[in-house]
Parts: C-alpha cells; structure tokens; sequence
C-alpha cells in the first residue's frame, strides 16, 4: 500500500525529466497510473469485507510519526472515488489541454495531487495525515493558478491555499492535542479512546481544532469563498480537485473521527448548524449564477453542506445516507463539469443564457448531462433517487429538530434540481442558434469519461445490489455501526418520504421553468458582495499587509542609529529584567578612603576630557580630547602593572590622533544635525546603558575573580617559554598563531587604507 | 579604586553610545573610539587590579611571587587595541573617502544608493 501512495510522487518526480517526451500525443499512456491504482483496490474488496487492511511502516518511531496505512471500508470507497475519477480526468485531460505547453507539469501536479489524497484517505496517523492533508492544499495552488499568466488565477490560488492551509494548522494543532490526551498519534487507538477524549478538559479545543481543518477544507460556511474562486482553475482540476476529491477530505475527516466525538451535543448540533447553514445558502447562491463553473461551484458547496448536516444528524441511518450520497454527488458533479468543459472547449463561452440547443450537435455530451441532472434532481430511476430517499429517511427520524431538517433539506434539493437542469440540461434544449451550428463534441477522450460517469449514474441506481454489500457495509463498519440491516433499493413503496421526493421534484421543475437566467439577478448579488466573508477575509489580508509595511518602517527604517537605538533598548530591557531582583552588590566604600591623589587627579582629566569630547562644536577640539582620553586610560595601565598595555596604548592613541587630525582637517564644521529633544532622549538611552555597565561592573567584582588560566601562564612562562614578560609570552608564543592572525588583519586594513589613499576618481565622481 | 574605575567605564560607554547615535560620520567614529576604550577598561577592571606587580618575572626565580597583576586579560586588552587600530583607521580614510564622493559627512545623506542623491 507504501508504493500505492508513493506512486503519485515517484511519476510526479518522473514527469521532471521525461515530461517532454510524454506531453505529446502519449499523454494518454499517463492515465495507466490511475487505472492501476484504481484495479489494485478494487481487488482489494474482498478482503476489506472481511476487516480492514492495517499495514505499518516505521519512519519516525522515536515520535510516533510513522506511515502507517489502514484500508478499511471508508478509506476504500475514497481511494476508489479518487482513482476511478482520476482516470477519467487523466484521459479526459490528455485531449482538453493538448497541446499545451505545461501539460507535463500539469500532469505532474495532478499526480502528485493523487497521491496525497490517497495517503490522506489511508492514513493511519494524525500527523502523516496532516502532511498529505497540506500537499493536497500545496498542490491545489498549483492547478488552480496553472494558468498564472491570468492575476485572476493566481488571486484565487492564493485565497484557496491561505483558507485550506491555516485550516491544516488546525488539523497539526488538534494531532497535537490529542496526542496530550491519548499519548498515540494512532488514529484507531484514538477511536477507542473516544471516553477518555471526551471527558477531557480540552476536549471542546479539539473539535473547535478539527472544525477548523474540515470546515475550510470541504467549503463549508464561512469559509466556503475560496471554492467558487477556485474554479479559475482548468476544468479537469475542478472536476477532480474542487467536487470529486479534496473538497471531499474534509468530509472524510468528520467521517472518519465521528466515532470519536458522536454523542458529544457540541459536535451534532455545531454540524447540524454550519451544515445547514452551508447547504440553503449555497443553494440559494446558485439561483443568482449563469456561469456553469459558478453554478456548479456553489452547488457543490451546498452538496458539501449536506454532507456536514448528515453527519450532524449522526444516527445510523444518516451515516448510512452521507455515504450514499457521497457517492452520488461525486458521480453526477464529476459528469456535470466534465461536460461544462466540454461546451467551453467548444462553444468558448460557460453563461447558460447564450446557450442553447446543443444536443443537435453534441449528442453524446447531451446524454451525460441529461444523465446527471436525473440523478441530481434525485428522479427514479437514476442512483440520486435512492440517495434522496435515504437523507429524507435520515431527517425525518433524527433527534434534532426534525421538522426544521426535513424542510431546509427539501429546499435546498429543489434549489439543487434547479442549477442540476440549469448546467446538465439547459445548455441542450431550444433552438440551436446558427453560430454554433459547426460545433464537435471533440475527441472520444472528451465524451467519452463523462459518458461513463454518466452512465454509472444510472446502472447504480438500476441495480443498488453493485455496491450496498461490497462498499457502503464495510464503511458502515468503519464508522463503528456493526450489523445494520442495509438494504439499497429504488421502490420502498408510497411513504412519507415518496411524497417527499415528488415535493421537492415538482417544486424544482417548477422553478427550472419559471426561472430564466438573466444579469440583472447576477448583478443584484454583486451588491451584497461587499457583507461577504470574502471580502472580509480580504480586507483582513491587507490589514495584515498594512500593519507589516508600518512595522517594517518603524524597525527597518534604514537609520543605522535607529537599529542601535532599538538594540540597546532591548539589551538593557532584558539585562535589566535579568537583574531584578538579583542583584546584591557587595560594594565596600572605605577604599575610597584610600584613593590617592594622582589617581583622583587622573580621573578628574578623563572625565573632563570625555565631556570635551562629546560637547564640543570644534572637530580638532574633539580630536585632541579623545586623545587625552587615551592617554589617561594609558596612565591607568601604568598605575595597576600593565606596563605593555601602557605602551601600545600610547603608541596607538598617539597615531590615531595624527590620522585623524591629517585626513579629516579638511571636512567642514560640525553641523548641530539633530534638535534638542533628540539629543536628550539619545542621552538618556546612553546614561541609562552606561548606568546599567557600571551596575553589571560593580556586580561581577563582588565575586571571586577566577584566574586559574592566568595563573598558568604564569608559572610556566618561563619554564616552557623561557619569557619572563609574562603578557608578551601568551601573545607570541602559547597563542602565537593568534598573533600571527591578529597581523594579517592588520595588514589587510593597511592595504585598505593606501588603497582608499591613492585611488584615483573617476570622472563621474570628479564631475561633482 | 574599583568604584571609581567602574563608573569611569560606564562614563565611557555612555559618551560613545551617545556619539553612536549622532548623524555626523566623524562622531560616529569618535564614538566607536571611546566604546573601544570602555571595553577595554571594563576587560581590565574585571580582571583584577593589583597596583604596582606587573606580570613580568624578575630576574632570579623561575616563576612570579606570590601578588601579580593577571597577564591574560592584559593579552586580550593588547589585541584589541591593536585590531581596534586598524579598524579606526580604516574608518578614518573611508570617512574621508566619502566625504570626497558626497560632499557630505551627514549620515541622512548617505541613506540611499541612489546615485543622484
């Protein structure tokens, strides 16, 4: 199963070199990928009816991380929706984007794609779920901007990755968490501490957690803006990515965690809400909408929303529906956008008030929408029926509010009929106008994938008996709902729920019939565009990039004084708060008793000298002061036996002066640049920093000094060395090749500084 | 001596993060100086102090007496005057170099690359 999942890497890694070979007219042979893979579980039923296939691979045991793979009834009919779609979007892409340039990387995203889905589904640890989790957003931003010529597309691509990949965070964090509570990153171990999770104290933050990561992956509102956004992207990525597939990890992830938190009311009623809050709303949008990809947009999300609401209701009998009709929405919305990228293939244009009639020239196509928008529109005796009949079962036996659920499913199935004959039927019926009279169908590796989806459609619901035993049972038992009578068939008889069904279909025609498209009521939403999360979300975007283009230039104003300014401030900000507290020096005053007179003298001098330094308008002034300076520094080292030090110091201090004062005896009169406020907040900083050095000082020399390394030197300077000027051993000889370092840095600036001397301008800088 | 010595060094300090933050290359540098000198001294002072016993072994025995000034913080403070040399003088030429190219020794005005500013 490793190499099932790896497969979509290693092609992806494939594509890099032999892309070019392989986006030609052997684009096709790509699909064997998928196919493969869709053969491989297939064969696995068998066995998963038995009980699910767990198998392990260490990767990280030392944390718990490891690539451990559990196919069991639920992961199968995912890995089975993502191969066996996949297939058809493999083939149905080798013709749609023929030709184009980037087909070898686009290929090369969509497997990349499929392979983390699969490992997403298969997972059996939170933490490897969360990685597949966020390759799957990575590699959505890479199809939905595939056409990054277009802002538009790469907008979009940015919205869907933020939303879906801070809503992956939230799925790390929730690992993390219960993690703390179970100490197992296992998923199945997690199930069967479902007790221990729930009383937990946190137990609230990881359901809010596991929200987050669902709510923003599947769409659901609030969150639901960046999947219309997301249909910028080709077709086959929409039909793959933003309805078959990702769009379904979210729901898979409440799915498979439900056993977990069911019987928890935060978790059913907080579904039940956002659930039906999602499902009408959407479904509303979509009456507003005459671009197919929009009204196939929305009515996905408002699918998505059924979803969420089904596993809200959380009884056996919703599970069983949210499975069904997982299938269902996967199978007529796959047919639906493969047939909407067909008519723009062909017709150039999605707004389904310019066509019309097309069935005359794409038969073919025409079936598969008619097809789909049967089963969408849940009529007998299409695979949706049954599926309509189960959630209406669902809601009319659940324990929260039944009444209110059945009526918000109703409408919101007839909204749904509505965009299912709008995008499936509605480009087919009426006169065909003459432009379009010499549109194709196109390829067979067109038409005929959607066929096949299509078709699948109706022989589902023909013949239930195909996958009640082989796929939804097993799934039925990984959601820990052992010996449920399951019994899949078209005609329950004239019930409730019959009527129910002939409802919501009579109201749907009716309102297909009623309601033309038109721009104006397109326009009328665009009006209330500006309440939307996403223009929230927006404004919330360049919020944050206000706030960090204002923090930018407050930190990284490009004054280097500034940076020092802020440096300091911190420096002594947190050695002050190092201090608090800590600091008892043991500061003995009677030495000032012994102070003698040259030493008191000489500090005198250097502390006048300092104060000439730093306030004085003249720069010879301030020159000559430093050197004083220096020189009382070289008269202390006299005073307390650096006799060596003395000597370089005075060497030194003497040289810089006449350097200083040869070069610069030219430069004009200082200038007072900066204003009095300034200078006092400056002084103060400094004050306050040489403060807090005299404080570290005086704190240090209350301990022990530790000479051990001084001492050494000491007694074996003569010894080893055979130097009796202790200082000047340890420079040329015990550190000698420091010396010899410390010697060539000095060469190197000498060599800078006859450089900068006789470098001769050139004339654009002699001209000033 | 110490107290004194410890409050000449944050003086030091003081005077050249002060000369730091002024716009003028020159005192920016004078700045750099008197920083140097501070570390220096508090290098020295927290060393240990001793008057009058330079680590220099007389003539006679093999190894210092029993009170000397410690030579290792003596080597450190020899090295980084020497470095510290070579810096400022870098520094010193550099300033006058600039000075050549922009005719100006305020730091505002040095603030781009813009090669018409």
């Amino acid at each position: 199963m490793l190499l099932a999942v790896l497969s979509g890497f290693i092609f992806a890694l494939f594509l890099v070199p032999f892309g070019k070979v392989l986006k030609g007219k052997w684009s096709i042979l790509l699909s064997v990928l998928p196919l493969a893979l869709f053969i491989f579980f297939l064969q696995k039923i068998p066995q998963v009816i038995d009980r699910a296939i767990l198998e392990r691979n260490q990767w990280v045991p030392q944390l718990g991380i490891n690539l451990d793979f559990n196919l069991d009834g639920l992961s199968l009919i995912f890995a089975l929706m993502i191969t066996g779609v996949g297939t058809m979007v493999f083939v149905y892409t080798s013709y749609y984007l023929k030709g184009h340039v980037y087909l070898d990387r686009f290929f090369g995203f969509l497997c990349l794609f499929m392979g983390a889905m699969l490992g997403l589904v298969l997972s059996e640890n939170l933490i490897t779920l969360f990685l597949f989790w966020e390759l799957t957003s990575i590699s959505s931003f890479f199809l939905i901007g595939f056409n990054n010529e277009d802002p538009a597309s790469r907008k979009s691509a940015l919205i869907a990755l933020s939303v879906t990949g801070l809503g992956g965070l939230c799925l790390l964090a929730a690992g993390l968490v219960i993690h703390g509570i179970t100490d197992s990153f296992s998923i199945v171990d997690m199930l069967q501490s479902s007790t221990l999770i729930q009383d937990h104290s946190f137990f609230m933050a990881v359901v809010f957690l596991i929200f987050g990561a669902a709510f923003t992956k599947s769409a659901q509102f609030p969150f639901h803006f960046w999947l219309p956004g997301a249909m910028k992207a080709p077709t086959p990525v929409s039909t793959y990515l933003h309805s078959a597939t990702m769009v379904k990890a979210g729901i898979y992830l409440l799915f498979r965690l439900s056993p977990a938190f069911s019987g928890s009311e935060f978790w059913h009623y907080s579904l039940w809400c956002v659930g039906g809050a999602t499902m009408v709303y959407a479904a509303f949008q979509t009456l507003f909408r005459d671009d197919l990809k929009s009204i196939l947009a929305y009515s996905t999300v408002s699918a998505l929303g059924i979803l969420v609401f089904l596993i809200g209701l959380g009884t056996e009998e919703a599970m069983l529906a949210g499975l069904v009709f997982l299938l269902v929405h996967a199978l007529y919305k796959a047919t639906l956008f493969l047939m909407t990228g067909i008519i723009d293939h062909a017709a150039h244009t999605r707004n389904v008030s310019e066509l019309s009639g097309l069935r005359k020239v794409m038969l073919p196509v025409a079936v598969a929408g008619f097809l789909a928008a049967l089963s969408n529109a849940g009529i007998p005796p299409s695979f949706g029926f049954i599926g309509k009949d189960l959630i209406y079962e669902a809601s009319m036996h659940t324990g929260i509010f039944p009444l209110i659920s059945t009526v918000a499913l109703v409408s919101t199935n007839v909204m749904l009929l509505f965009a299912g004959f709008l995008a499936g039927l509605r480009p087919f019926i009426g006169p065909l106008p003459t432009k379009y009279k010499d549109l194709q169908a196109g390829s067979p590796r067109l038409w005929v994938p959607t066929l096949i989806l299509a078709t699948l459609c109706l022989v589902i619901g023909l013949a239930p008996g195909l996958i009640s035993n082989s796929l939804i049972a097993p799934a039925l038992v990984a959601l820990g709902i052992q010996d449920y009578a399951l019994e899949l068939k078209l005609w329950h008889g004239f019930n409730t729920v019959l009527a129910l069904s002939a409802t919501t279909i009579g109201l749907g025609l009716g309102l297909f019939f009623l309601l033309k498209p038109s721009l104006n009521r397109e326009e009328l939403m665009l009006k209330w565009e500006k309440y939307s999360p996403l223009a929230f979300f927006e404004g919330l975007g360049s919020l944050t990039f206000r706030f960090s283009s204002l923090w930018t230039g407050l930190v990284q104003n490009g004054y280097l004084r500034n940076y020092i300014l802020v440096i300091l401030l911190f420096l002594m900000a947190l050695i002050g708060y190092g201090m608090w507290g800590n600091f008892h020096p043991n500061i003995d005053f009677s030495q000032l008793l012994e102070l003698t007179l040259y030493e008191t003298g000489i500090m005198a001098i250097m502390l006048s000298a300092i104060v000439f330094t730093v306030f004085t308008g003249s720069r010879l002034t301030a020159v000559a002061a430093m050197g004083v300076v220096g020189y009382s520094l070289c008269l202390l080292f006299v005073f307390y036996s650096a006799p060596d030090l003395a000597m370089t110091q005075f060497a030194i201090d003497t040289l810089t002066v006449i350097l200083f004062v040869l070069v610069l005896y030219r430069l004009p009169k200082y200038l007072p640049f900066s204003d009095s406020r300034v200078r006092v907040r400056d002084g103060i900083v400094a004050l306050g920093f040489g403060g807090m050095i005299t404080l570290l000082a005086l704190g240090v020399l209350s301990n022990p000094v530790v000479s051990e390394v001084s001492e050494y030197y000491s007694a074996n300077a003569y010894k080893l060395a055979k130097g009796k000027n202790v200082v000047n051993v340890i420079l040329v000889d015990f550190r000698g090749m420091d010396t010899l370092v410390e010697i060539t840095v000095l060469v190197i600036a000498a060599l800078g500084v006859f450089g900068l001397m006789k470098l001769r301008l050139k004339s654009r800088e002699r001209i000033r | 001596m110490e107290i004194l010595l410890a409050l000449m060094t944050g003086v030091l300090y003081a005077a050249g993060i002060y000369m730091i933050l002024r716009r003028s290359l020159v005192k920016l540098i004078l700045g750099l100086i008197l920083l140097g000198n501070g570390v220096n001294l508090l290098i020295f002072l927290l060393g240990g102090i001793t008057k009058g016993k330079p680590p220099v072994i007389p003539d006679g025995p093999a190894v210092l007496g029993e009170v000397f000034a410690a030579p290792l913080p003596q080597a450190l403070i020899l090295t980084a005057i020497v470095i510290s040399f070579g810096l400022q003088s870098f520094a010193i030429v550099l300033i006058k170099r600039a000075y050549k190219v922009v005719k100006t020794d305020d730091l505002d005005e040095m603030n781009t690359t813009d090669e018409n500013a």
